[in-house]
């Protein structure tokens, strides 16, 4: 732990413009052509740890893919996908360690992948089985919230615990654009900078919360500039930058861990398709928009730069796309397989001990089944 | 003339022409503007009346409904959407602490003319957290009105009716019923007084009482076709109405049948359905045959849509029910 004297935040000489505010543009370390950019304060990580990161960025697209299909098919109830934020979604899952946590939301599916943890579990949740399918505490990945912002308080929570236990972890909480407006995002803020937790706030700015655009959300001069408010450090990002986002993700959770505290870091991508399949995005934004992205994807300028950097060739490209193709052909055949489930479920897990009116409805629920034709 | 309407259209319609009666009626809440809501239900009215009107809010519900609470101390009509029953919860603070309280805290100098739309409770396969029975927490709040349609007609005759009265209402609408349809004779409807805080006889019967509400009243009517049948006549009431609660419609439909069963989705703990049974058994004790009996839904989180089917309350569940309410002959 670095000595909280030397704690930039309780140097009488630090100002918000000489620690906390963020910078003029969004961090960007690899253009969209390619082309590695200069940054004084961010470091561009090495080349394996690109292309390690590169190869999640490959498999986590054909997971949006796959999963897109098998919604169609009628194997998934829903999903809200991630294509074009899958450079976020990766950053946030390896930028921590194994004993870290990561706080994900429903759009996450392939940071919780990134992570190790079984697809076919991640899936369940959506696949209507049940409410969630892997034990959070395996890969240290809680559940994938739904309710806005509310994630963000259990990870101040978990990051405060392991605080007071004297353990050396780090919690990344992921939310929208959209979840900066709950009142639950600015408590856990404030509450992560009171107690000085080692949380990094991970805000993917897609630019719309379902149909509804960023500067209906707020008018600040960026996301990441809400951290002042606080007193901690914000930053933005190039959400399509794979080798930013591991820098500034990467340096804030050093920070962290060495108890510099909370920070706030905003990424600037893009919802490249609609909010879920259930959604359509026609109705609140124009395709000139969305073509805009095309180019600025995350996945072809890591591979340009790659590639110029000799670490990427077509043998080497070839076997991270047959891994995608083998995660992709396990989700498929996980959930075209007739899924089980057990109705007793029902009761079995809403308290440590079922009450005698829980068995009571329990029995005549297996009574009802028991009389039906099978 | 007749329309078909869906339930959507119906609400849609009916905010249409309240916007249009009384300009203080604003409209707003999260992708209800150029989006329409995610169930369409607000479909056309910021091109129709303008932004001011008809807008999108932050992300926030507690902020929605606070400062609907504002707007209507200052001379508007929110009508306000929470996209989802359990995205309600953030603004419940409000609804309980304020929306619920304002009027009787001032003694009735400030008024609270609100309608909070709650699309709400479940059997359409949503995943958690989209498909919860919330009534009974505004139902147990002092000050809120709650109602729930049952029918397209009563979308768009409830809807209207909530919007001009006095107090704030919120109301439930039932998601299953959203694409259900009916034909409608909108020119007469528009004229009508209606009936707003009365339940309604749905179906006419003289075995037993079904009491049902909101998007259980179909389940109800579907068993009593299924009784009929079997040679039973069942008669069904829609409460329409949870608060205030029509105790006479009810009343006289039990003492009239001597038996009766409450149906509703949410969870049977300390729910609207015992409060309904208590009010029967206190006003017909002696013309019940039968203990009041209830069909709910089970005392746990509401399912994952793969085993909701064992959840909700069914014709089958009703059937059994009414098979139980200790007829002479069995
Ligand atoms: C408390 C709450 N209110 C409303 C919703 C419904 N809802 C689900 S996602 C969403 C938009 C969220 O936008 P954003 O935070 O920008 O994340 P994105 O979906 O773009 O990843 C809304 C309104 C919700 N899940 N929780």
């Amino acid at each position: 732990m670095q000595d909280p004297s030397r704690r930039p935040d309780l140097d009488q000489q630090a100002t918000a413009e000489s620690y906390m505010l963020p910078s003029a543009q969004p961090v960007q370390l690899v253009d969209p052509d390619g082309r590695h950019v200069h940054n004084d304060k961010y470091p561009l990580p090495d080349g394996e740890a690109l292309l390690a990161a590169y190869r999640e960025l490959v498999v986590g697209r054909r997971v949006n893919d796959q999963a897109n299909a098998l919604v169609r098919q009628g194997r998934m109830a829903v999903y809200p996908s991630s294509h074009g934020q899958e450079a976020c979604q990766v950053a946030a899952a390896v930028c921590i360690d194994k004993q870290d946590w990561l706080f994900p939301t429903y759009r996450d599916t392939v940071a919780v992948l990134a992570r190790g943890v079984d697809p076919i579990q991640a899936l369940t949740l959506l696949r209507g089985d049940w409410h969630s399918g892997y034990d959070p505490y395996e890969h240290n990945v809680s559940i994938q919230a739904t309710p806005l912002a509310t994630q963000l308080l259990h990870a101040v929570g978990v990051a405060h615990a392991a605080k007071l236990k004297g353990e050396n972890t780090v919690v990344v909480a992921m939310c929208g654009d959209g979840a900066t407006s709950e009142g639950d995002f600015h408590e856990a803020l404030n509450f992560a900078a009171v107690f000085h937790v080692p949380v990094v706030f991970f805000v993917q700015n897609n630019q719309y919360a379902i149909s509804v655009p960023l500067h209906h959300q707020t008018v600040a001069p960026s996301l990441a500039h809400k951290a002042i408010g606080y007193g901690m450090p914000g930053e933005r990002v190039d959400g399509n930058d794979l080798a930013a986002l591991l820098s500034v993700l990467g340096k804030a959770v050093e920070r962290a861990r060495d108890g510099g505290g909370p920070a706030l870091v905003e990424a600037h991508t893009y919802r490249m398709q609609s909010h879920t399949n259930a959604d359509d995005a026609t109705r609140y934004r124009k395709d000139d928009e969305v073509q805009q992205w095309v180019s600025k994807d995350p996945i072809q300028r890591m591979r340009t730069y790659l590639t110029d950097l000799n670490l990427l060739d077509e043998e080497v490209e070839k076997n991270i796309a047959e891994k995608a193709e083998t995660v992709a052909a396990a989700m498929r055949d996980g959930l075209n397989a007739e899924s089980e489930v057990d109705p007793e479920d029902l009761f079995r897990y809403v308290f440590t001990e079922k009450t005698s009116q829980l068995l009571e409805q329990a029995a005549k629920l297996r009574d009802e089944l028991a009389r039906e034709p099978a | 003339m007749s329309t078909t309407l869906t339930f959507a259209k119906a609400l849609n319609t009916a905010l249409a022409d309240e916007m249009e009666a009384d300009s203080t009626v604003v409209v707003f809440g999260e992708d209800v503007g150029p989006l329409g809501g995610v169930f369409r239900i607000t479909d056309g009215l910021t091109a129709r009346f303008g932004e001011e009107r008809c807008f999108d809010t932050p992300l926030a519900e507690s902020g929605i409904m606070g400062m609907a609470i504002g707007m209507a101390m200052n001379g508007l009509r929110p009508v306000v959407e929470m996209q989802f029953d359990a995205f309600a919860y953030p603004a419940f603070e409000q609804v309980v602490s304020h929306v619920a309280k304002m009027p009787n805290r001032t003694k009735g100098k400030v008024k609270l003319p609100m309608v909070i739309r709650i699309p709400y409770a479940g059997g359409i396969g949503g995943v958690e957290h989209h498909c919860d029975s919330s009534e009974s927490y505004y139902a147990h709040t002092p000050g809120l009105t709650v109602v729930a349609p049952a029918t397209v007609q009563d979308a768009y005759t409830m809807l209207r009716e909530a919007i001009r009265h006095p107090d704030p209402v919120v109301f439930l609408e039932p998601k299953k019923l959203y694409w259900s349809k009916e034909d409608l004779e909108l020119e007469s409807l528009r004229e009508s007084v209606g009936s707003f805080g009365r339940a309604v006889v749905a179906r006419e019967g003289s075995d037993a009482t079904l009491i049902a509400y909101g998007p259980s009243v179909s389940t109800a009517l579907n068993a009593a076709a299924a009784a009929a049948e079997e040679g039973r006549s069942l008669e069904v009431i829609d409460v329409r109405s949870i608060v205030p609660f029509d105790d006479e419609t009810v009343a006289a439909s039990v003492r009239k049948t001597g038996r009766a069963v409450v149906i509703a989705e949410a969870p049977g703990f300390a729910s609207v359905a015992s409060e309904i049974v208590a009010r029967v058994q206190e006003r017909c004790f002696h013309s019940l045959a039968a203990p009041v009996l209830r069909v709910t839904g089970f005392d746990i989180p509401y399912p994952a849509p793969k085993l909701e089917q064992f959840y909700l309350p069914s014709v089958d569940r009703i059937l059994d029910a009414v098979d139980d309410l200790q007829w002479e002959d069995a």
